[in-house]
């Protein structure tokens, strides 16, 4: 499955990355197993998107949680918390 | 059902003129300005630059102003939200809402504002003294929307 993905803000940041092409192994199916996934990359991956760290995701630019399903083509989105208003 | 995203700043007066011109139905509104404060969390502030995901953000405002058209009988409501750098002082976000009497518009407007901080992809980066630092999301800003009981 190949899609995009997006970060934004201090997780933007400490990646050093505001979008990438992903082609994900058949086992990567859901938000919560892409997030795993880019983590296992290590270092800075690692950190930033450890278990603990507060990370919230968007798919096709709406919120959802780390059990929804990821589709071929799909914008992915992951972000600190928001702040605005 | 306007919303906006903008680097420019808004003038209240001209836009509540804009949103209630003609509507003789209109008996009430509420409006809501966020300002920038000089000080945070007990350090002072300089600048304040708002980050935004393009895209996202009109679709999630939209969907707060919609589940308030829903939930109370509104005439309109406009959302104005800036982005780029901002100074102490300067306006950030309106929130307006016009309706035929003054509970609904002033609930909506609350409604509108408590959403946003939760829902909207907006992030704010401070300089201060210190250097630069991302505001951290506040505990009190998701309890005050979690009071609506869901949008």
């Amino acid at each position: 499955m190949r899609l995009t993905v997006l970060f934004f803000a201090s997780l933007r940041e400490a990646l050093g990355c505001d979008r990438e092409v992903v082609v994900l192994p058949e086992t990567v199916t859901t938000l919560g197993e892409l997030r795993q996934w880019l983590a296992s990359r290590g270092g800075v991956w690692a950190e930033a998107l450890a278990p603990g760290r507060a990370v919230r995701a968007a798919l096709d630019q709406a919120m959802a949680g780390p059990e929804v399903a990821l589709h071929e083509g799909a914008e992915v989105a992951f972000f600190p918390p928001v702040t605005g208003g | 059902m306007p919303v906006r995203v903008q680097y420019e700043d808004f003038d209240l007066s001209a836009e509540v003129a804009a949103l209630r011109a003609g509507r003789a139905q209109v008996g009430a509104v509420a409006c809501f300005v966020g300002t920038v404060r000089d000080i945070n969390q007990g350090t002072g502030v300089s600048t304040l630059t708002l980050e935004h995901y393009p895209g996202m953000t009109e679709k999630a405002l939209e969907a707060i102003v919609k589940a308030a058209q829903e939930r109370w009988a509104l005439d309109d409501v406009l959302v104005i939200h800036r982005i780029g750098a901002l100074a102490p002082l300067d306006q950030i976000v309106l929130v307006a809402v016009t309706s035929a009497h003054r509970g609904e518009a002033m609930a909506a407007c609350e409604f509108v504002i408590d959403w946003l901080k939760t829902d909207a992809p907006f992030w704010k980066k401070e300089v201060t003294p210190k250097g630069e630092r991302w505001v951290d999301a506040r505990e009190s800003d998701e309890a005050a929307a979690a009071r609506w009981g869901g949008r």
